[in-house]
């Protein structure tokens, strides 16, 4: 399911474990991807990419079959920075799937899902492409 | 960082170009600084990594929430006096139209400046200002003057 998406590959996303409407993502760390050079910590985006892929993943998981979807919204809180040189894993939950949208909760840590580097609450459009070839608009 | 400590140490304009580009991430997503005077806008060169949807194609949403929190960072380091790096508390992404594989710009107003926070909104947007692709409002900690 990450194979496909070139900045999956080029940022080092990997899946770990998915189950109905969940999936656990990691992200190897990589000098590439430090937002403060003095401490080594890496940038908030990159967690926003972790978060955002890892969702998107779990409302995959939820339908339970590949339907073209994209992030209607995030949002994310940021805990405490990443620890220098450690993985970063991500838990999405999929709580909720409507006939548009689907609702999703996820949090990212190192080891320990109870201490949380960033929490983030999403929601999702479904059967994006097939809506915008009916109204051929943008 | 030491490069900003040493501009407001010597009380002089931040190089936002030499920052970015010793921030390791904001160089692997190709990362440029525009700035006339006060105006600051910033500029997310595309390239086939940045792709989160193949089949349409589209900017990874990741990527897109990247550029806008780096935009809203480059704006406070100019506006505020924070001797550190802002660091984001939480920011909200509003994605409003896909990505498309060309260049997207964005820029970012700071709405509250407070002591030791404050509330930024940025926008990105690629052809067309009036159509934005993704809009960020968020929260940052800035370290105040001593």
């Amino acid at each position: 399911m990450l194979d496909h998406v070139p900045h999956a590959k080029a940022v080092g996303l990997s899946i770990v474990s998915v189950e109905k409407g969940a999936a656990v993502v990691k992200l190897t760390y990589d000098e590439k991807l430090v937002g403060n050079p003095d401490t080594g910590v890496v940038h908030g985006g990159v967690i926003t990419t972790l978060l955002d892929n890892c969702c998107g993943i779990a409302v995959g998981m939820a339908l339970g079959e590949m339907r073209p979807i994209a992030t209607l919204d995030l949002r994310i809180d940021y805990m405490k920075p990443a620890t220098p040189k450690l993985d970063i894993l991500a838990r999405a939950d999929c709580y909720k799937v409507t006939a548009n949208i689907a609702f999703v909760r996820a949090s990212a840590y190192h080891t320990d899902a109870s201490d949380p580097i960033a929490t983030a609450v999403g929601a999702f459009m479904l059967d994006t492409v097939k809506t915008k070839s009916k109204s051929q608009a943008t | 960082m030491e490069l900003l400590q040493r501009a407001r140490a010597q009380r002089s304009k931040v190089d936002l170009q030499a920052l970015i580009d010793a921030i390791p991430y904001c160089r692997f997503l190709g990362i440029e600084v525009d700035r006339k005077g006060s105006e600051l806008t910033m500029i997310l060169r595309f390239d086939r990594k940045l792709i989160g949807n193949p089949i349409l194609p589209a900017l990874h949403g990741g990527v897109i929430g990247a550029f806008l929190e780096t935009t809203a960072i480059a704006q406070l380091i100019l506006e505020t006096e924070s001797a550190e790096l802002p660091k984001p508390v939480d920011i909200g992404i509003d994605y409003l139209r896909s990505g498309k594989p060309v260049d997207t710009y964005a820029r970012a107003v700071i709405t509250k400046h407070g002591r030791r926070v404050c509330n930024v909104r940025a926008e990105a947007w690629q052809d067309e200002h009036t159509r934005p692709i993704a809009a960020l409002h968020g929260h940052f900690l800035i370290k105040p003057k001593e």
